[in-house]
């Protein structure tokens, strides 16, 4: 059955004339323009959301992030971004984007083509990286661009007179982001190691000396992350303690076809398209959080399958992904003779 | 007369080692053979990281105080009865850091409070293993006079506080560690059925 619920149409409807009028299974899109853009450093800059309308934008907490479409010619592209601006701050949101030469086009688009004035379409807030509020104490670690879902939270923090403390791994002082502000703002509660001075998160210490009830929260590179939780895990740190975020970006590869029995399409999907990209490229509104490979949302099952799902995601169990029943399209992909989705 | 299924019954499994620097371990009565269990299953490095708090008692209690003794932990405490060795768990944790591991087995009654403890110094469930050794006696609190009755063994239980005759419930508070108990003749006085020894 479509994954909409109540309000998806029956699966007969794919076959009326016009499939424009897909039901809607996302919430409401915020139209937004761009206000401000900032270069932070020579790799990064920050954009100013304000409503287009002039009504509030939806309140929000510190984690959280849009996906923000780009539309350049024929090319739809839905990149998630962290907020940075403090959640109290309903009248924009501000987002801070490193320029990804290897990417699939959208930081590089945000950073060539998107003035002020430029009109854009996000997703409403999705929280998948919230603050335990249980927590006795929160020790923040950030490598570089994954800052900025802990700017958000650290407003809170300070609001909130909560125990937190910051250490932000950065290559060189001069390419980190706002890393005067932290200082000036939270003094000794930040701590910033700089590799190209050969300082390094002294992280046995820092985790070996926390008191009962902390948490953990890493946002930063892949290799880091798993580095850090990996060992907090080896020292004890039990897995309701440790918060972490990472956003895949879809991988490429070679195209392939995926048959959609509930839409009774059978679609292509190229080399630097996503699944999902692909299924939306065909009219079919399917449902998304993250479009990262984290949240579960797009989770689809698999009714037929001749050949190898390449799952990328980190969400589904290693037992789910060796049954081959489910797929997340935001992120997997697939080498074979035939696959057929229940979407 | 119990109600099943209800969701808050704690469900407890075999003690497993876990990493960490530190590990508490803390039994009562027949817990101690989970413990030498525990020791068994451990690498070299384990007990020399490990404190034991240890109350003897209990129908096979004979030796099992001299037994841990002997396993080789960086320190062996034997308390004299439930309530002291609880309050040195809550001394200790009152300084450790995160990492420390927390293991508990024997009477349910005093697990139940050294996992009470265990949570209010701040740490998670997942650092926290307990194993059920020995009688099934529980911790009851009142719902009338919020008295806690301890080691009630039948059903129903008189309880302490108001004398109420209490059918004790599978319904459990973690944070108060103890299982609920509601008046059994409420609708009907004086109807209350003889006492049975169910969590003997």
């Amino acid at each position: 059955m479509p994954a909409g619920g109540p309000a998806a149409a029956p699966a007969g409807a794919a076959t009326a004339p016009a499939p424009v009028a897909t039901p809607k299974v996302q919430a409401p899109k915020l139209a937004v323009t761009v206000t401000e853009v900032i270069d932070v450093t020579p790799m990064i800059k920050r954009f100013r959301f304000e409503p287009s309308d002039g009504a509030a934008l939806p309140p929000f907490s510190g984690g959280a992030h849009v996906i923000v479409e780009m539309r350049e010619g024929d090319v739809l592209r839905r990149n998630p971004y962290s907020l940075m601006s403090p959640p109290s701050q309903t009248s924009s949101y501000t987002i801070s984007v490193r320029r990804d030469d290897q990417g699939r086009g959208g930081s590089r688009f945000l950073h060539r083509d998107v003035r002020p004035g430029h009109r854009l379409l996000i997703s409403p807030p999705v929280n998948l990286f919230p603050i335990d509020w249980r927590a006795r104490k929160h020790l923040l670690v950030a490598g570089g661009i994954g800052i900025t879902p802990f700017l958000a939270q650290m407003d809170q923090h300070a609001r909130a007179d909560s125990a937190f403390e910051l250490h932000l791994s950065v290559r060189e002082r001069a390419q980190g982001a706002y890393l005067d502000e932290l200082e000036a703002r939270f003094g000794g509660r930040v701590h910033i190691y700089c590799d190209d001075r050969g300082e390094r998160i002294p992280l046995d210490a820092l985790l070996a000396d926390q008191p009962l009830g902390t948490h953990l929260y890493v946002c930063g590179p892949a290799g880091m992350m798993e580095w850090i939780l990996a060992t907090a895990r080896a020292a004890g740190w039990p897995d309701q303690s440790l918060h972490s975020e990472r956003f895949l970006a879809p991988a490429s590869g070679a195209p392939y076809e995926v048959t959609l029995a509930v839409a009774g399409k059978t679609i292509r999907v190229t080399e630097h398209q996503s699944m999902l990209d692909a299924i939306e490229a065909a009219g079919i509104d399917a449902p998304y959080m993250c479009r990262g490979g984290a949240c579960g949302e797009c989770e689809t099952a698999v009714v037929a399958c001749e050949g190898t799902i390449l799952h990328n995601d980190h969400f589904l169990s290693a037992d789910d992904k060796a049954s081959g029943r489910k797929i997340m399209p935001c992120v997997s992909r697939f080498e074979g003779r035939s696959l057929v989705l229940q979407r | 007369m119990l109600v099943k299924g209800i969701k808050s019954r704690p469900v407890y499994a075999p003690l497993r080692p876990r990493p960490g620097d530190h590990h508490l371990i803390v039994a009562n009565e027949e817990g101690a053979l989970a413990i030498v269990d525990l020791a068994g299953a451990a690498d070299l490095g384990f007990l020399a990281r490990a404190r034991i708090i240890y109350v003897p008692g209990g129908s096979a209690a004979a030796g099992h105080d001299t037994r841990l003794a002997g396993l080789g932990a960086a320190a062996c405490d034997v308390m004299p009865a439930n309530a002291p060795a609880i309050a040195a768990l809550r001394d200790a944790l009152a300084t450790a850091r995160m990492g420390t591991q927390v293991y508990t087995a024997g009477t349910e009654d005093f697990i139940g409070q050294v996992i009470q403890a265990a949570l209010d110094a701040g740490m998670d469930l997942g650092a926290i293993g307990a194993e059920h050794r020995g009688s099934l006696e529980r911790r009851v609190q009142c719902v009338h006079c919020k008295a806690i009755t301890e080691h009630v063994t039948t059903q129903p239980a008189t309880c302490i506080g108001c004398g109420r005759s209490l059918l004790v419930r599978d319904h459990y508070s973690r944070r108060i560690g103890a299982f609920q108990g509601v008046s059994i003749d409420a609708e009907e006085p004086g109807t209350r059925p003889p006492s049975e020894p169910v969590f003997a």
